[in-house]
């Protein structure tokens, strides 16, 4: 059987995964992509937890995570599409018109 | 959980992991997303949250993913010709994550071992032990959701539609004159 | 152990065997149906070395469509278009057919069989949540569609997968609506407690089926199921005299007989789950464990060997399937086309306010009523 600190290491993993996304990746769609995987990562690890004490709380918590995504998905790509419509481009190193 | 079980799992997610982040098509990309996170919702299966499992497969990759995939159409996304930003950018950038991998598992692997088929009580995971705690301990939280979930939706709408050029005000009159000026009598 | 795992991989590939004959077998009603409905004659020129001509056994149409088009549509050739994404080309059919399959993992075909010393549910797979397993994988579903509109490179095959998808996500929401008010009455999610649950008898005669308890969640939940394979009257997505062939028109061959078995096994899917929540699934009226109660004065007790009541039971669920089955092909060659916005206003303004209403008046009416069902 596995212990909880092997789940824990994995979402470690998916985590670390999920910020070389935000930070190498520079298309803004995949950026969001990454988050979202990264939200994941935390997922695991909360029912991982909540597995191990035996409690309930880790799965409401992720069910709470979950909504909260997926309002933040819709909001943040309605977000990208206002942006592409004045912008043109999805890529993040062109959206500089606060650079000095 | 099966100790082969998880390393399986465990192994196709961060391939599609790694696939989420080295794609250069977006698609592929989503794909790859996709493929983690059923792969996600079937750890939690194994580790008995049966209800949240399904959930995020019906949430995330039936609903939040079409609508990622929606988006880029729209956009039309076409494959990437270089990924990422310059050549010191990608360095720092594995050089992060690696560091926050390091250290979360000096964290994770020292916490006392805790065998994930520790007895737990019955029903657990099951849909009336999850609705029993969100609508007791947890009610206002859930309340507070379906607000959000409302704000989000008027706020996605109102972001993503389009703005006409000339207001309506404007059309409607340009209109009126129009039909008035070839008014039959 | 291994035992168990026997026993399962049978039932698993006794119930997909069952599954794909009746895909073929759909296939064949629905040309000669098809046929009869338009008053016409159908497929019936292929025969094996022109055995039964005389007997007129090709106007059945069989060879041509059991045998000769399933050779014909696996040996065209198979071509992937210019620039089109070769790999999710290739994926797209079966990412659409593998979803509408595995959901017939959690369909229960009979209550219980005693073979020696095991009594083996005939439930592939024992899920406590199958009704959410059910709509977690049809939503996986839209994904072959969308790629397989998206990875042909071609406009008529975007625009159909576009609406295809938009279409299955669409319905879905009145389909998860109506099994939720379905789950509410009868208080549980596995499918084979809630076939179960359908025994027994009102007034003393009356099977307790769930059709007499929703009947708003039946209308929706079959109005839904044709929306989401996208049949006539909602097929737009393939509508063939508008965008060719939509999202499959750059198939051919295997991978377009792919597609359209996944029409078929979506309709086989509609028919069970519709037998299974509203027509007491493997329920045949008034046979219980021990045998048929029947009801009336004298109440005539036959009594039945296990293997007996199973076959009976395996047979009516497969009965009441085909019967759904036809209901789906006469409403296809009956009803004309929606129009794409007809169809989005149908579903986000018809039947999501019916599927919530009725959601609303269920869960008052089984809060008043106090017990579960």
């Amino acid at each position: 059987m596995t212990p909880i600190g092997y789940f824990m290491a994995l979402s470690a993993i998916l985590f670390a995964i999920g910020v070389a996304g935000v930070l190498v990746r520079r298309n803004v769609i995949v950026m969001f992509m990454s988050i979202e995987l990264m939200l994941n990562a935390v997922n695991l690890a909360f029912v991982a937890l909540g597995r191990s004490v035996g409690s309930m709380d880790g799965q409401v918590i992720v069910f709470f995570v979950m909504t909260v995504a997926a309002a933040e998905a819709a909001v943040g790509l309605a977000i990208i599409i206002a942006l592409f419509r004045n912008r043109e481009t999805v890529n993040v190193d062109e959206l500089n018109l606060l650079h000095w | 959980m099966p100790l082969w079980l998880f390393i399986f799992l465990g192994v196709l997610a961060i391939i599609a992991a790694f696939g989420v982040i080295l794609q250069r098509s977006p698609v592929h990309c989503l794909l790859a997303l996709a493929f983690a996170l059923v792969d996600i919702g079937a750890l939690f299966i194994g580790l008995g949250a049966v209800t949240v499992g399904f959930l995020q497969i019906i949430i995330y990759v039936g609903a939040i993913m079409i609508l990622f995939l929606f988006v880029i159409w729209l956009l039309n996304l076409q494959a990437e010709t270089d990924l990422g930003g310059h050549l010191a950018l990608k360095f720092f950038g594995a050089i992060a994550a690696a560091a926050l991998v390091a250290e979360l598992f000096v964290m994770f692997l020292s916490a006392p071992a805790t065998d994930s088929s520790r007895a737990v009580p019955t029903g657990y995971g099951s849909i009336e032990s999850l609705a029993r705690v969100l609508f007791s301990d947890y009610l206002i939280a859930f309340e507070v959701t379906s607000l959000l979930l409302l704000a989000a939706v008027v706020g996605s709408v109102a972001l993503a539609r389009r703005m006409p050029s000339v207001s309506r005000t404007e059309r409607v009159t340009n209109e009126a004159s129009k039909n008035l000026g070839s008014a039959r009598p | 152990m291994t035992t168990e795992l026997l026993i399962g991989a049978i039932k698993a590939i006794v119930i997909l065997v069952l599954v794909l004959n009746l895909t073929a077998v759909l296939l064949w009603f629905e040309r000669k149906g098809s046929a009869l409905i338009q008053d016409r004659i159908g497929a019936n020129r292929a025969a094996i070395f022109g055995i039964g001509r005389r007997l007129g056994l090709p106007n059945l149409g069989l060879v041509n469509t059991l045998l000769a088009d399933s050779v014909k549509l696996f040996t065209k050739e198979d071509f992937v278009p210019e620039g089109a994404d070769r790999f999710l080309h290739g994926l797209a059919p079966f990412l659409a057919l593998f979803p509408v399959l595995v959901t017939f993992a959690v369909v229960p075909i009979g209550d219980v069989l005693k073979i020696g010393s095991h009594a083996i549910n005939l439930q592939a797979a024992d899920l406590n949540v199958s009704a959410l397993y059910v709509l977690a994988v049809l939503g996986v579903g839209v994904y072959g569609v969308a790629l397989g509109g998206w990875a042909s490179n071609s406009r008529w095959s975007l625009l159909g997968g576009i609406r295809a998808s938009a279409q299955m996500i669409s319905y879905e929401l009145a389909m998860g609506l109506a099994i939720i008010a379905v789950v509410i009455t009868y208080g549980t999610l596995d499918l084979q407690e809630i076939c179960k649950i359908q025994g027994g008898v009102w007034f003393g005669w009356l099977p307790r089926w769930g059709i007499l308890v929703q009947p708003v969640s039946f209308f929706l939940l079959l109005t839904a199921g044709m929306a989401e394979s996208k049949r006539v009257p909602f097929d737009l997505p393939e509508g063939e005299s508008e965008l060719v062939a939509g999202y499959f028109t750059e198939y051919s061959g295997g991978k377009q007989a792919v597609f359209m078995m996944t029409d078929f096994a979506e309709v086989v899917l509609t028919s069970v789950l519709v037998t299974l929540f509203f027509f007491g699934g493997w329920q045949v009226p008034w046979l219980y464990r021990e045998g048929f109660h029947f009801p009336g004065p004298h109440g005539a007790f036959l009594a039945l060997p296990n293997w007996t009541v199973a076959i009976l039971q395996i047979i009516a669920f497969w009965a009441k399937t085909v019967i759904f089955c036809c209901l789906q092909i006469l409403v296809r060659w009956t009803l004309p086309r929606f129009r794409y916005d007809q169809l989005m206003r149908f579903g986000w303004k018809g039947l999501v306010p019916l599927g919530l209403l009725n959601l609303v008046a269920t869960a008052f009416v089984v809060v008043a009523v106090g017990a579960k069902y």
